[in-house]
This record gives structure tokens, sequence and C-alpha cells, in this order.
């Protein structure tokens, strides 16, 4: 075995500086591939969700990062039927070109029924309740209907398969609000998809608990360490491709986080490319900002996203 | 899109993790607040924020509600959970987790400090030291974070005299070299007013706590220690006809490059890394210590999740299936003697019980106790461990990754440590059982010569074990027909019977193999009582569950037929099938052994 200590001293210098490739994003991206690979192992009733914004399209191509080139797993969208356009119109892209196993769920009866906003006859919290919460445990535990897409045709087809998932694989990060912050990776829910914030499991080095009583759902966060800044700087250096709603496309406004059309509003920016996001959040104008401000929801009362996760929303 | 930009020298930033301790109430979120507010890392208008709600709700403001963000954490004035919060100075993007100090959320303390690069433990200077200073930091030392600054906060209340300093210095010093951690500094605080944390008072000429966590030296040097990568999966995925079969995990040490001998522990499986897989970067010729990898090798080998490679020129790690080690409990439920736990050690898992407790301290006093039978929550204990399968590990000491492991109690990870080396000289829990079970075994008037004359034969348990599981399975079947035919009282198992019967309560992962392989082993033991000629057939074994079924199956006979290739399993077993072997000729040599044994009268074809 060879021993450091008789290395001269130009060699370490070349080493040392070979050693600084495994800068602040090598790290992150090592995490979030191990956590992923462990998800795959552990559990057989697994999913992602896929929201279309950037995080979770980061996520998905660290999948194809741990996986080498595959995505062995199902990628699970909800349509709220308020999403803009563009977004859904990416999704297929990518769920075509990469071979993605891509599923969508969907409350229709809320929407049949209106339980929507502003539009219809429920506040913006419960709106989301209704379209995202709620859609997403149905569609999770197979009682909704579920849309598989048919690589054949294309087109969306009722998934013939009901089992639940019981592993969801979700972006999100702890920076982005206070409830965030104290995620665990591996963060079980009761059959109600309830968070016991004060009961966590703890979490040692890289062991997570990956053991349950049956019945347990699971969430799985591989990008809690990541910040919104860490999230463009790595799609900047992988080139991933990005949907364009996030740039500024002539108007001087352009979306900082996607959400559904009605609570969601573009930042005043002229950020075109991903660089350009990068050096205004780097040191530009949204260094200090926080990234949800354009998101109504969160504003309702002081715990609203915290009462909204622990009911389970994403 | 933009594709690749020119490197900046920011672009080449640091990650790092670092957590705050102390006992509760001592201002840990108060200098994290400050921290914060102070390095104007605050989103703009969050510090209004919390003051106006502050105001609304008629509170006094506190830095802590900066992070104490539980609607349940505001109205009781506590963390309760870690919170992840982000901060950048100088080249480094930091990860500050703020732990919760009461001593029932220490696990989420722990959770929080086990990711960390450095620690940062508050003491007031009025209280002084307490339970949890002592009891975090000595969780400190056995999760392995080596640097470590004292902060003596609320030096106002002492009317910052030095001397309180000084005696706190003296005595929290002494407490830490007894448990092995140097601080890097004593540092006196004033959090609430945010003196020497960014901004240095004039009272004071040492360090800031920005100044020291901006000193805390980068990750420990890994590269240049022996190679060590945990297998976390081995995959082959066939969509679009791809045939590689990659071994994944992330390298905890040392590197390895295409062409290197390498060897698998604990199995001892040899061979070389073909080639290293990525996907979307630029082609590698070496792998080294932090990365996620993916290798294929030279040859096809049987290898399981949970082995660890190794360079064969490297120190090779440990392996037993006894280790003594430090133990820090935190399940409800203590951990006894008897009862199966769940060992997890890098990516390996196995089942594993309490040996012996060699001695039991309580962190918080520092009193020791040799006569402990039970290990309680909070608890540290020494003691050894013991499980059925080998496994393999290093000395934290030496690499960290591999020397340090969580107990599963269930479904809960209910203990934490590190290995302080093998244990050997006593006798296994296995053997042990073995022996008492026989010492306890009811037999009946009847005795196994009367039944071998009654039918002709004597009892045997004949195991076919090899890599096609079908082919198995038809030279057991046919086997059984032919020894019927023979008159012979012969019985053959489907293993699937097992699974969806007396294994049902089992579940179907990698390291419940051991138990499934215990009671089968523990079936054969009856089985060949009865003095049947019993036959299963199962998937491939290694050299050790062979053993191990032997030992349960003893004093009964036990006939191992592998149509394995693996040469370890080859040596382990009684009759090696060829490949080229059809089943017929495959049954005789089987017969023609079980003659020569007088397991069956003469055999002729
Ligand atoms: N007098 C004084 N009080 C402080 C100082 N730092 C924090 N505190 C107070 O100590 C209490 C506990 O602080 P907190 O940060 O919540 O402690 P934690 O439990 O360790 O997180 C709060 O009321 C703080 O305002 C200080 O430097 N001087
Ligand atoms: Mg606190």
């Amino acid at each position: 075995m060879v021993v450091g200590t008789s290395r001269e001293p130009r060699m370490r210098f070349a080493y040392w500086k070979e050693k600084m490739i495994q800068n602040h994003l090598d790290r992150l991206e090592a995490r979030s591939v191990h956590i992923l690979r462990e998800a795959y192992r552990e559990f057989k009733q697994l999913c992602m969700l896929w929201s279309i914004g950037k995080d979770s399209t980061v996520l998905l191509w660290l999948t194809r990062k741990a996986f080498f080139g595959h995505v062995p797993f199902p990628l699970v969208h909800i349509d709220t039927a308020f999403k803009i356009p563009e977004m859904i119109e990416y999704r297929d892209r990518l769920a075509r070109e990469w071979k993605l196993n891509m599923i969508f769920g969907t409350n229709k009866t809320a929407l049949d029924e209106k339980q929507t906003f502003p539009d219809g006859n429920v506040n913006r919290i419960m709106c989301c309740k209704f379209l995202k919460t709620e859609a997403l445990k149905r569609t999770l535990s197979g009682e909704g209907e579920r849309y598989r897409m048919n690589h054949s045709t294309g087109k969306y087809e009722i998934d013939m398969n009901k089992e639940p998932y019981t592993g969801v694989i979700v972006g999100a990060r702890a920076d982005e609000e206070g409830s965030r912050s104290k995620e665990r990776y591996f963060s079980p829910r009761d059959r109600e998809s309830e968070w016991d914030i004060a009961e966590q499991p703890p979490e040692l080095w890289n062991q997570y608990k990956t053991d349950f009583a049956p019945g347990t759902h699971l969430r799985i966060h591989p990008l809690l360490d990541w910040t919104e800044l860490n999230i463009w700087e790595y799609i900047e250096r992988e080139s991933i491709p990005i949907v364009s709603l996030y740039f500024d496309r002539g108007d001087g406004k352009r979306y900082r986080s996607l959400g559904c059309a009605p609570c969601t509003q573009p930042v005043e920016s002229t950020a075109k490319n991903v660089h350009e996001i990068v050096e205004e959040l780097r040191s530009g104008k949204f260094s200090r900002i926080a990234e949800r401000s354009g998101r109504a929801q969160d504003k309702e009362d002081s715990g609203g996203l915290e009462t909204l996760r622990r009911e389970g929303y994403m | 899109m933009s594709s690749n930009s020119i490197a900046k020298p920011f672009d080449n930033r640091e990650q790092f993790n670092l957590v705050i301790v102390g006992h509760v109430d001592h201002g840990k979120s108060t200098v994290i607040g400050r921290l914060l507010s102070d390095t104007n890392s605050l989103p703009d208008g969050k510090l209004e924020a919390v003051r106006e709600r502050c105001r609304r709700n008629s509170k006094p403001f506190e830095y802590a509600f900066l992070l104490d963000a539980l609607k349940d954490e505001q109205e009781q004035g506590i963390t309760i959970d870690s919170a992840r919060c982000f901060f950048k100075s100088g080249n480094r993007d930091y990860i500050i987790t703020d732990a919760p100090g009461h001593v029932e959320f220490l696990r989420n303390m722990i959770t929080g400090a086990s990711r960390a690069d450095a620690a940062l433990l508050v003491i007031d200077a009025a209280e002084g030291v307490m339970e949890n200073s002592r009891r975090h930091g000595f969780i400190l030392s056995l999760l392995g974070i080596r640097q470590v600054s004292v902060l003596v906060n609320k030096m106002d209340l002492v009317k910052y005299d030095l001397k309180v300093l000084e005696k706190i210095k003296e005595e929290f010093g002494a407490f830490l070299e007894k448990i092995g951690v140097k601080p890097a500094s004593f540092i006196p605080i004033c959090a609430r007013e945010g003196e020497n944390i960014v901004r240095r008072a004039e009272w004071h000429d040492g360090k800031t706590v920005l100044e020291q966590i901006n000193d805390f030296s980068a990750h420990e040097e890994l590269d240049n220690k022996p190679f060590r990568l945990p297998i976390q999966g081995v995959y082959k995925f066939t969509e679009e006809d791809d045939q590689r079969r990659i071994f994944a995990g992330n390298v905890e040490t040392g590197t390895a490059s295409i062409g290197d001998d390498v060897i698998f522990y604990p199995s001892k499986k040899k061979t070389k890394i073909a080639s290293i897989e990525v996907f979307s970067a630029k082609e590698k010729k070496t792998i080294s210590a932090g990365e996620a990898v993916g290798v294929t090798l030279a040859d096809e080998l049987y290898v399981r999740p949970g082995e660890i490679m190794t360079k064969s020129s490297d120190i090779s790690p440990r392996v037993g299936t006894r280790l003594r080690v430090q133990l820090f409990w935190m399940g409800r439920s203590p951990m006894i003697k008897g009862k199966r736990y769940k060992l997890k050690i890098a990516s390996s898992r196995t089942s594993t019980f309490l040996s012996s407790i060699e001695k039991v301290l309580d962190a918080s006093d520092f009193s020791m106790s040799f006569a402990k039978s039970q290990i309680d929550r909070h608890d540290v204990a020494t003691c050894v461990i013991e499980s059925i399968r080998p496994i393999s590990f290093d000395l934290p000491t030496e690499i960290a990754g591999t020397g340090r492991l969580v107990i599963v109690d269930r479904y809960e990870i209910a203990g934490a440590g590190i290995v302080l080396g093998g244990a050997m000289d006593s006798k296994s829990i296995f053997d042990e059982h073995v022996e008492k079970r026989e010492e306890r075994w009811e037999t009946s008037e009847l005795t196994s010569e009367q039944r071998a004359l009654r039918f002709g034969h004597k009892p045997k348990f004949i195991l076919i074990t090899g890599r096609n599981e079908e082919r198995s399975k038809r030279i057991g079947m046919m086997l059984e027909a032919r020894l019927f035919d023979e008159d012979y009282h012969v019985y053959y198992l489907g293993i699937a019977n097992l699974d969806f019967g007396m294994d049902q309560d089992v579940e179907e992962k990698e390291e419940e193999r051991a138990e499934r392989i215990r009671r089968l082993g523990e079936l054969s033991r009856i089985m060949t009582d009865s003095g049947q000629i019993f036959i299963t057939a199962i998937g491939e074994l290694d050299p050790h569950e062979i053993r191990i079924i032997r030992k349960l199956n003893a004093p009964g006979e036990i006939l191992v037929v592998s149509l394995s290739q693996d040469s370890d399993t080859v040596s382990e077993a009684d009759i090696n099938l060829n490949e080229n072997d059809d089943e017929v000729n495959s049954i005789r040599k089987i017969c023609e052994r079980l003659s020569i044994e007088k397991v069956i009268e003469d055999y002729v074809i």
C-alpha cells in the first residue's frame, strides 16, 4: 500500500487541484444518488413525483445518473387542470424522449363540482387540498384513476395497475420554508399521509430508516440539502432541459417557481437563460429574496404551508 | 439552453456541514439566528416579518424564531427538531443544523449531528456545564466529529467576567479530553447582542464564531486510505438491450482504476474492474472517495449488495461474526439478550444478537456500571454483538464509513455506535443454541435403529444447491421419484412451500435470508429424526450458509449436492455435479454416493 507522506509537494498540489473537482455540487450529487439507490433497494412499490418544475426535473436527472440512464420506477404527475399548458407539453416531450414510465392523476370530482379557486366555491388553501393533496392521495393509493403513457401510441391510457405506491420520492428542499427544513431524507407518514414532526425517526450518517410496519407510507427526499442556487448551478453544469417558463421571453417577466396559473405569479426579471438565472441568484436581485414569495398559499396564515404539509401536501 | 459555462473560481465552492449542540436554553438557536442575520444571509424581509409577528402576538422577539418554524416550537419556545439553514461565507456553502437540546429529542439531535463536519457546543456562562452539555459532547465523540468549538454564551449575565470562562474551560476541557475530543477553541459570546458572533466585542481579542467556522478544516483526506466500496446494488436493466451488469455504491475511501484487482468481503471473491460506468459525464478511468459510482467486472461473479469491494493491493477489512462495539441506545425498549436485531454497517444488513455487556456508561454524569444485563434508553454500552453471518468491517479510527453501525429494533433505528474490534474466544451463540437444543431434545420410545430397520434405509437430508434453481428442482424431484420406486421413505420439499407457509412472517429482504436458512436447518433436523430421506432444492447457497445448515441438521446426516460454479461453494459441498451431467447421470451419482455411505442398499442401474 502506498502511504501518502512520501508524495512530492508538486504532486500533492496537482492532486489537491484534482480533488477540488469534488466541489459542493459533486458532494450534493453523490448524496442524492446514494439516497435514490437506497430507496430503490428497499422499496418495491416506489414512484417519483414529477411536478415539471426545476427541482423534480433535477431529481429525475439524478435518477438517470444513479441508474446509468434508466429510470426504474414510474413518474407521477398530479394534473390540477390549472397548470400552464407549456408544462404539460414539456412533460410529454421528455417522457417520450427519455422513455419514462409516465403516469398522471387528477381529482376529477373536485373539478366537476368546482371545488376550486378562484373560479369555484372554495378558498386557496382548500383548492390546494382538493386538487393537489387529495388528488395525490388517491392517485398513489390507486383509488383514483391513473393515466399512463403508452409509448407505442404516445397517448395516455387508463392504467390497469391499481396497486398502491407506498414509497414516494419527492423533490422537497429544506431551504424552501420552515417546516421543510426539518424533514428527514426518509420520512414515514401514516395511512392518512400525516406527518408527525416531533416523532421523526433518527437518521445517522448514511443509514436511513428503511424498515417499516406494513401499511406505512414513505416520502423520500433526496434534495433536502440543495438550495435554489445549487439547483440552477447543477442545471447549468449538466445542461438539463428545463421548461422555458423559467426564462424571460421578452416581456421582462419569468416564473421563479411553478405552480397553478391562478396562484403563481411571474417575477420581474430579465434572466433569459440558465446562466443569467444563476447570476441573479448568486449576486443579483434575487440573492436575498425567498423563492416562494410568489406563491400565495404560503401567506394565508402563519403556518399555512405547515398545516398543508402535515396533511400530506408535498 | 446555455451549455457549459466557463469555470469561475467560485464555482469550486466547498459544501460544509456544521451542527450546533448544547443544553436546552443555552442559546443555540440564538447563535444561528444571529449568524444568519449578521452575515446578511436572511431573505429580505424575513427578520422584519418575524419581529412584526411577535409584536402582533405581544411576545418578545427572539432570534430563535427565525429557525423554530413550527407552530408548536414558537408556542412553547423550544426547538423540537433539527432545522437546516444555509449560508455562504468565504469559499464555503454552509448547512447549519440547529439541534434540539431537550433530552426527549435526543434522536433529533443525533440525526442533525451525524452528518456534521464540525460542531459548535454552546454553554450558558451563568448556568455552567449541564447534563446535556456533557451528553452532547459525548455523542459528538461517538459520532466521530473531531472538530469542536465551545461557545460560552450569555457573558452579559456574568458581567463579562472572564474568570467564568476560565472555570468552564477547565471543567469542560477536562471532560472533553477524557472522551477524546480536543476543542479548537473556547469563545466567550453574548449571542443575543451579537457579540463575538460576527462582530468582535472590544473586550475580546480571540476568534469570533464566524472566524472559527471558516478555520475548521475541510473534510478529511480520504483518497489515500485503503479502497472501500460498499455495494448498494447490482443492476441489470435490460431495456433497450442494455447488457451491462453494474455494481453500484458510494466510495467510502481510497481510489481504484480500470484493470485493478479487487476482492469482495466477506465472500473473498476476486476479479478485476472491467469498466467504470457513468451517465452524461466525462469518461472515467479512476473512482475515488466520496463519489457515487458504478463499475462492471471482468468475471461474472455472484456478489450480493452489502459486500464491500476492496483492492487486492490495499489492506483488507476485518471479517468476523462477533464484534466488540460501543453503542448509544435510543430505543424505547431496552436492548436485551436473546432478541433478534438488525445490524447495518455500510451497505450490509445482518441479523444480530446481544451477546454480552461489558460496561454501561451514563453519559450525563459519567457514572459507570458493570453489572447491567440490558441496555436502557440513553445508555452508552460497551458490549459484544454477534451475527450469524460473517460481516466485514474496519476500525472507525482508520475508516469511519465501514466502522460505524446502527442497530434496528423491529422497525426503528434504536442504537448507533462504533466498532471497537473483533471479539473472539467464546462459543458462538449458534453452537450454544445447538448444544442446548440437543440437551433438551425429546425422544420417543422408538430408536433410529428401529426406524432404519423398518424403512430399509438410514435417514438423510439431501440439499441440492446451485444458481440454476430450476435444474436443482428437477433433479430433486426425479431423485424423490426414483427412491420412492425403490420403496424408500422419501420426501421432496418445495422451498416455495416454506415461503408461503412457515416463512410467511419473514420479510422478503436480503437480510432475512439468514432467518430462512435457520428455519430450513431446524426443519431438516426434525425430518431426518423421523427417519426419512428428506430432499430439498434451493438457489445458490454460500459456504457459510451450508455450514450453518450442517450444524443445525446435526446429529442428523446431510449430503450437500452442488451444481455451482463457485469454487468456495464447491469446496464446501459433498458432491459436485458437472454442468454437463444430464439429470439421469446426476441422480446416478447421488444414489451411488448414498449407497457408499450405506444410507441405501447397493445401488445398481
Ligand atoms: N441574557 C442573554 N440571554 C440570551 C443570550 N443568548 C440567548 N439568550 C436567551 O436564552 C433563551 C434561550 O435561547 P435559545 O436560542 O432558544 O436556546 P436553545 O434552546 O439553546 O436554542 C432565549 O430567551 C434567548 O433570548 C445572551 O447572550 N444573553
Ligand atoms: Mg433551540
